[in-house]
């Protein structure tokens, strides 16, 4: 092999493929065969680099220039003047609003908060390499533990680090691995659960998509620890890539001897195996999880027995998610105490969130536990995008809470994020901005919910629909007093009584938009108006007869006819018709149409004459 | 692999074809790339510099390039950095003087001042 000059590493997450990095590399690759340069540059797919938002992504090395939203037009431009003439293209540079320009990855200020641990490779390495994981001292790791600790040894690190499971629910991850080491069962398995289902999270994928190995060895790892030689991944159906990567990592890892019988000579053996998922959300919760490894339908089962007593076909049995596991490496090459020195008192190391919603910098990012909310949303984030204002943050998904711009400067840890009615969850951030309608938000993870929920016990498949029923109404201009308090009835019971983890947090979207916007939802009971003008219901459509110019495009382009008028008298919507489709306001050219919250007065009459007309039948 | 001592082995040949990517280098060449340098012939002392690293092995060594560097009339120009030492410029390379370059200066340490158009920073 020749020596290489340049690096190109182009981010092949899901993220930046759906944005066209393939036909990038494909260009790249018919670019450089024409010019004579293949023998000089090496290709490289990476895993998620993070700023999804600006994707397709690439890093040059040796300078580490980043490059964003690329297209194969772009391609041969960065051949002949950055490859060949050494001039990066300073236009595909990411600029901020004051237009400075960030030429390399080090500089552009989405990282520089970021402290990288589990996504450490994430977008540095070759996810189908294992050589490459093997140069960022992968491995290391586990041939250390498997040839001079005991499994005591491995959970007491893991203990001393304060490690806790980034799955949602926060335990400690060394009780876990106590548990099951101290159960004298002969066989034993673990389970690394890959079944992220909550709306706008892709940590879990991009870590198995951007570094399989690393997961693969903190799994190896924790069945040393616990005395099992079986493992399952449990990856959800809609993660093909991930799935792929992280088949090919286990075979390139039994080619090298690191899975299989005797791993470093000792008397370690493991396997592995990958189970897809279908895509039910209730089978992250772990007995879900594992009866449907098991083959069965996937439903929870009261706890206790916990897994680790009777788990995966009644043995005991770990459970931990894909970034639990992606933390083991490295705080076994580390060392605890580094690893605890990040964070507060009770959450140790670094997170991963995926930022979704109205900010600039969608994406995946690590910070450490502890930093604020506005540290998050504003220097990592960038802030809102399109100028708008912040309004709340949804922390945890459906299973989370809001939080709302007073609480920007609190601390992101476990338990601070519990008390203030949110929850850490597996790390999905939805940044909202002061378009948005909370009732309407809170409908949603409903809906989900309700979708989502799997029948088994009645506080949740009846409950949650209940209380879906009573938004819908809401929303649709049908709310009236005591809906509030019998939201929040309903909510809290369903909290106490649900069987699992699903049933038992699904309230909390609702318990927490009516705690921090409940004038939001007075509102829309009372005055029947959603001021966000978010509810079609609850809004209308109006053309300011000063600024029509009576062009007809607006009359042209409804569906429904409703629009009528002429260039004298301009135009007029008429209420009643209207289907809310927004297609006048988009299509007039002097913008004279607006969204006004509230009824028409001519709906609430109408409504008002319905209504009596049907209690007069009933008489 | 069997012990750690295998694994160790593996890392330091990956490390190696991963070395553009921040590992350490003792040496690095930059070659002036701009309009002229190509014109009078930078991309065959490029090539040049990667075929003799790599035929002879030198893992520490790093070959990148530069845009106009402003000394048109020496082109092409090429500057060698070494860690702690002064940057030194060559110009008016060949494919023969870059070998003899490679031979004297990055492996034996001898700056080849015939060929030497400037030096410092």
């Amino acid at each position: 092999m020749s020596l290489k000059r340049i690096d190109l590493l182009i981010c092949c997450g899901s993220g930046c493929l759906s944005a066209g990095a393939m036909k990038i590399k494909e260009r790249f690759h018919e670019v450089l065969q024409e010019k004579g340069l293949t023998n000089e540059i090496n290709i490289i797919e990476t895993g998620c680099m993070g700023p999804c938002d600006y994707g397709p992504v690439m890093v040059i090395y040796p300078e580490g220039i980043f490059y964003k939203k690329v297209t194969p037009a772009d391609v041969d431009e960065i051949v002949s003047e950055h490859f060949i003439k050494g001039r990066p293209v300073s236009r595909l540079m990411l600029q901020d609003e004051e237009e400075n320009t960030f030429s390399t990855q080090k500089e552009v200020p989405f990282y520089q908060k970021q402290v990288k641990v589990a996504l450490a490779n994430c977008g540095y390495i070759d996810p189908e390499s294992i050589d490459e994981y093997i140069a960022t001292g992968g491995y290391e790791a586990l041939g250390t533990v498997l040839t001079t600790m005991s499994p005591q040894d491995t959970i007491n690190v893991i203990k001393e680090s304060g490690l806790r499971g980034r799955g949602g629910g926060g335990f400690p991850t060394h009780i876990k691995w106590q548990m099951v080491h101290d159960n004298p069962g002969a066989e034993k398995y673990i389970i690394c659960n890959g079944d992220e289902g909550d709306p706008g999270a892709f940590m879990d994928r991009s870590l198995l998509e951007g570094d399989p190995h690393r997961i693969l060895e903190g799994m190896m790892i924790g069945a040393y620890a616990i005395g099992s030689n079986a493992g399952f991944l449990y990856i959800r159906a809609e993660y093909p890539l991930a799935i792929k990567r992280i088949k090919l990592a286990i075979s390139k890892a039994k080619e090298a001897g690191l899975m299989g019988k005797n791993i470093f000579g000792t008397d370690f053996c493991f396997d592995a195996e990958v189970r897809t998922g279908a895509g039910a959300f209730v089978c992250g919760e772990e007995t879900a999880l594992i009866h449907s490894i098991e083959g069965g339908r996937g439903n929870p089962t009261p706890k206790p027995p916990y897994p680790a007593v009777q788990g995966l076909w009644d043995m005991p049995s770990i459970v931990n998610n894909v970034e639990t596991f992606g933390n083991v490496p490295t705080i076994l090459l580390k060392g605890a105490k580094w690893f605890a020195s990040m964070g507060t008192a009770t959450s140790k190391g670094t997170k991963v969130f995926a930022l979704t919603g109205d900010i600039r910098n969608t994406g995946l990012v690590e910070v450490p536990m502890g930093i604020t909310l506005r540290e998050l949303i504003f220097d990592v984030g960038g802030g809102m995008s399109g100028g708008n204002k912040f309004k709340a943050v949804q922390l945890g998904g459906p299973s989370g809470g809001c939080l709302t711009a007073d609480h920007l400067d609190v601390h992101v840890d476990y338990e601070t994020l519990k008390e203030r009615g949110a929850m850490m969850g597996s790390g999905g951030v939805i940044v909202m901005s002061d378009k948005n309608c909370m009732v309407n938000i809170a409908k949603y993870f409903m809906d989900f919910c309700v979708d989502e929920s799997c029948g088994k016990c009645s506080p949740c498949r009846i409950g949650l629909k209940q209380m879906l029923g009573i938004l819908e109404r809401i929303t649709s201009g049908e709310g009236k007093e005591g809906d509030i308090e019998e939201l929040q009835r309903l909510g809290e019971a369903i909290g106490k009584l649900s069987l699992c983890g699903l049933g038992q947090t699904a309230p909390n979207p609702v318990l927490s938009t009516i705690r921090y916007f409940r004038d939001e939802y007075e509102t829309h009971i009372r005055d029947k108006s959603c001021g966000n003008k978010v509810c079609l219901p609850l809004m209308h459509f109006n053309i300011d007869k000063d600024r029509c110019i009576g062009c007809s495009l607006c009359a042209r382009k409804c569906p429904v006819t409703c629009i009528t008028g002429s260039r004298e008298e301009k135009y007029t919507i008429h209420q009643l018709e209207c289907v809310k489709c927004g297609n006048c306001q988009d299509v007039c050219p002097v913008k004279a149409i607006s969204r006004i919250p509230g009824m028409h007065p001519e709906v609430t009459a109408k409504r008002e004459t319905d209504a009596k007309s049907t209690n007069h039948h009933e008489d | 692999m069997k012990t750690l001592a295998d694994l160790k082995k593996i890392r330091e040949k990956a490390q190696e074809e991963m070395k553009l990517r921040g590992g350490s280098v003792r040496v690095k060449i930059v070659v002036g790339m701009g309009t002229s340098g190509i014109a009078m012939g930078a991309r065959e002392v490029m090539k040049t510099f990667l075929e003799e690293i790599s035929n002879r092995n030198l893992t520490d060594v790093l070959v990148t390039q530069t845009g106009e560097k402003g000394l048109s009339s020496m082109e092409p120009v090429v500057d060698v950095i070494e860690d702690g030492k002064p940057k030194v410029t060559y110009g008016n390379m060949t494919p023969d003087k870059v070998k003899k370059v490679v031979v004297e200066h990055i492996v034996n340490g001898r700056i080849v001042s015939d060929y030497v158009v400037a030096t410092g920073n």
